[in-house]
């Protein structure tokens, strides 16, 4: 898998046509159409926003001003690494007619999977611009740096899915262990609660979960300063190398193992 | 790999490990330390072959011979265990039509993603967008979901993509028998044009008219081994007898002859008129005397033929003409067949006989044959005609 051969026109003619069509049919039979794909990180949103705020009272001295924005952030980050991910997890298998009847580079359903879980992201980063515009949040010159956490962002979720789908094609009870992982990770990553809330040495393991710290990072470059990042728990730039560098070789290691199983996947499948 | 070379296939071997039982659960991953046992089921063993770039090569078999797993090899969709393959240039595997067809998209959305699928760029797809709707003669339907086509039009269209995508070698996976006979006639077309632009095509099919008609080799696989590999009427031949005769094996080069055939022939015998060799001149009568023992009572045809040493035919004459529907009744029969030696040109030939079904694709009843083990009468034209040569005799007459 060379650079070069993901930037040859026919292998980009077929992640563009794979993902096109993946929208077509997702949205074709229902009355509300793309709607639904701002809908879904929206409604969990409020669900979370009118729990957490007025029942757990989660923000009650405002130490994050601009929660809305803030916890809508978090929201839709963790729609978008669950959309790849466990899209991506089905990449291959659940396309086995390609896989059985013809040669096609195989990482183009994987990147396929991914780029169509990132186009509702943008979708929903849109829905975010209103928030933060409505909400009135202060821009600074750090929400510059936003897009290269969006890169980090990709690169996690992109890494995992070639590992996940190349592993779902021999064990196939990696859907249910993928399954708790995600719901583990949801309470492990810091979107509904605060940071400030966990105690020190518990934040500073929870910290160098990747996806933690690209959301308190995206939170603190676009919302509020007032976000625990990891480079804030740690004290040091530490705090941001350790993550960065979990995402690297989480992509190293699964785009090695993709490539290694790939050429057996037509007869595993 | 020699320049010439399209396809070059050296010391293949497949085999797929077929688990004693499937272990896809975590519970029995997990408590099951032991190695899993597999049962090796060869599918493929040690295949050698090339195919010249331009050649249109076909390759036979009965279903399970392998010919399939050869197939998806080439394609590029199996990884071989031993040996190796080489494919110069770009390939196009046709082994499904419409791959990725999805039945709640509409033609046109299709065409771009089975497009996209065979390697076309968009832009590409959009450039053949009329030509391809144009031969799958789709033009109304375009805009309507797939899942609404009928199997006939949904075929049409994936064929009408296919044949778009530019590479230079193409496999084919017996999608000729598709569509009606009007569209069948275009497919040929089709087929015939890719053969004259010179691209290399390996063509997988039961059809021996097929095979004979478009192939310039071919290759006949039986049991993941090659069984035999030359002219297409030689495979077409051999697969024929290995057809007629189900769970016969070849041992060797030779055919086995039909078990238990419904007409068993027994004896073809040559004499000439007042000769006791069996060197003719130009002006004798060969007479062939035919034998055959009919078993259960069934229409056929008796096909004689004279083949060069060499092992090409040369000429044939059979029942059809003169006896019209020939339908023996069972017991023993011999029938005589008088033609002028003249006709043949100098040389040694071998009579062979052949009984076929009068079926429109005729079946082998019995045949004998040096092929399949049975000796069958040497003859010699022993004079040359002076006033005539070339391959056969022409009869004509010349005029001031």
């Amino acid at each position: 898998m060379k650079i070069s051969n993901i930037l040859r026109p026919s292998n980009r003619s077929l992640i563009r046509e794979l993902v096109a069509s993946d929208f077509k049919l997702r949205y074709q039979n229902s009355v509300l159409g793309y709607v639904w794909s701002l809908l879904r990180p929206l409604l969990l949103f409020g669900t979370l926003y009118v729990v957490f705020v007025y029942v757990f009272k989660i923000n009650k001295d405002n130490t994050i001003p601009n929660f809305p924005s803030y916890l809508l952030l978090g929201v839709i980050v963790w729609t978008f690494f669950t959309e790849a991910t466990m899209s991506g997890l089905n990449a291959i298998t659940g396309r086995s007619d390609l896989v059985k009847k013809v040669s096609i580079p195989k990482y183009t359903m994987v990147v396929s999977t991914t780029v169509s879980a990132f186009v509702n992201f943008t979708l929903n980063l849109l829905v975010l611009a209103i928030f933060i515009v409505v909400g009135r949040v202060d821009i600074r010159a750090s929400a510059l740096l936003f897009p290269f956490l969006v890169v980090e962002l990709l690169m996690f979720s992109m890494g995992l899915s070639f590992l996940l789908s190349a592993l779902f094609v021999k064990f196939r009870y990696m859907s249910y262990i993928w399954e708790v992982t995600l719901q583990m990770l949801f309470y492990a990553t810091p979107i509904l609660y605060l940071m400030q809330m966990v105690p020190h040495n518990l934040a500073k393991i929870m910290s160098l979960n990747p996806l933690a710290q690209i959301i308190q990072d995206m939170r603190a470059v676009l919302i509020t300063p007032e976000t625990l990042t990891t480079k804030e728990v740690f004290a040091s730039q530490v705090g941001r190398i350790v993550p960065a560098l979990i995402v690297v070789v989480v992509l190293v290691f699964s785009v090695w193992y993709f490539k290694r199983s790939a050429s057996s996947f037509a007869e595993d499948l | 790999m020699d320049e010439d070379l399209a396809i070059s296939v050296k010391h293949l071997s497949k085999s797929f490990k077929l688990p004693h039982e499937k272990k896809s659960s975590l519970k029995e991953h997990v408590l099951n330390f032991r190695k899993q046992t597999f049962e090796e089921f060869k599918v493929l063993k040690d295949i050698n072959f090339e195919i010249k770039k331009g050649e249109f090569f076909g390759i036979v078999g009965r279903n399970g011979s392998g010919k399939s797993t050869m197939l998806k090899i080439l394609g590029g969709i199996y990884q071989p265990n031993k040996g190796e393959v080489k494919v110069s240039g770009t390939l196009t595997p046709f082994i499904e039509l419409g791959i990725g067809f999805n039945p709640e998209l509409t033609g046109r959305e299709n065409v771009f993603l089975n497009g996209a699928i065979l390697g076309l760029t968009r832009k590409e797809v959009t450039r053949k967008y009329d030509e391809i709707v144009e031969f799958a003669e789709l033009d109304r339907f375009m805009d309507q979901k797939l899942k609404n086509y009928s199997s006939g039009m949904q075929v049409r269209l994936a064929f009408a993509i296919a044949i778009q995508a530019h590479n230079n070698v193409l496999l084919i996976d017996e999608v000729l028998a598709v569509g009606d006979s009007n569209f069948q006639r275009k497919c040929f077309k089709v087929f015939r044009e890719i053969k004259e632009s010179g691209k290399t095509v390996v063509f997988v099919t039961h059809d021996m008219g097929a095979i004979q008609e478009y192939c310039d080799r071919a290759m006949m696989i039986q049991d993941g081994e090659i069984v035999a590999i030359g002219s297409p009427r030689k495979i077409a031949l051999r697969y024929e007898a290995a057809n007629s005769s189900v769970g016969a094996s070849v041992v060797g080069e030779v055919i086995p002859r039909p078990a238990d055939p419904a007409l068993k022939l027994t004896n073809v015998q040559v004499s000439a008129p007042d000769k006791k060799t069996k060197h003719f001149s130009l002006d004798d009568d060969i007479v062939v005397d035919v034998s055959f023992e009919v078993r259960r009572e069934a229409p056929a045809q008796i096909n004689l033929f004279f083949m060069r040493t060499d092992g090409v035919q040369s000429a044939g004459i059979n029942t059809t003409n003169d006896l019209k529907k020939f339908a023996p009744k069972k017991g023993k029969h011999t029938i005589q067949c008088c033609l002028r030696a003249g006709q043949l040109v100098k040389g040694e030939y071998n009579v062979n006989v052949a009984a076929y079904t009068t079926d429109e694709v005729p079946d082998l009843i019995d045949i004998m044959d040096e092929n399949y083990g049975t000796k069958t009468p040497l003859i010699s034209v022993i004079e040359r005609s002076a006033y005539q040569d070339g391959e056969f005799y022409i009869q004509g007459k010349w005029s001031v």
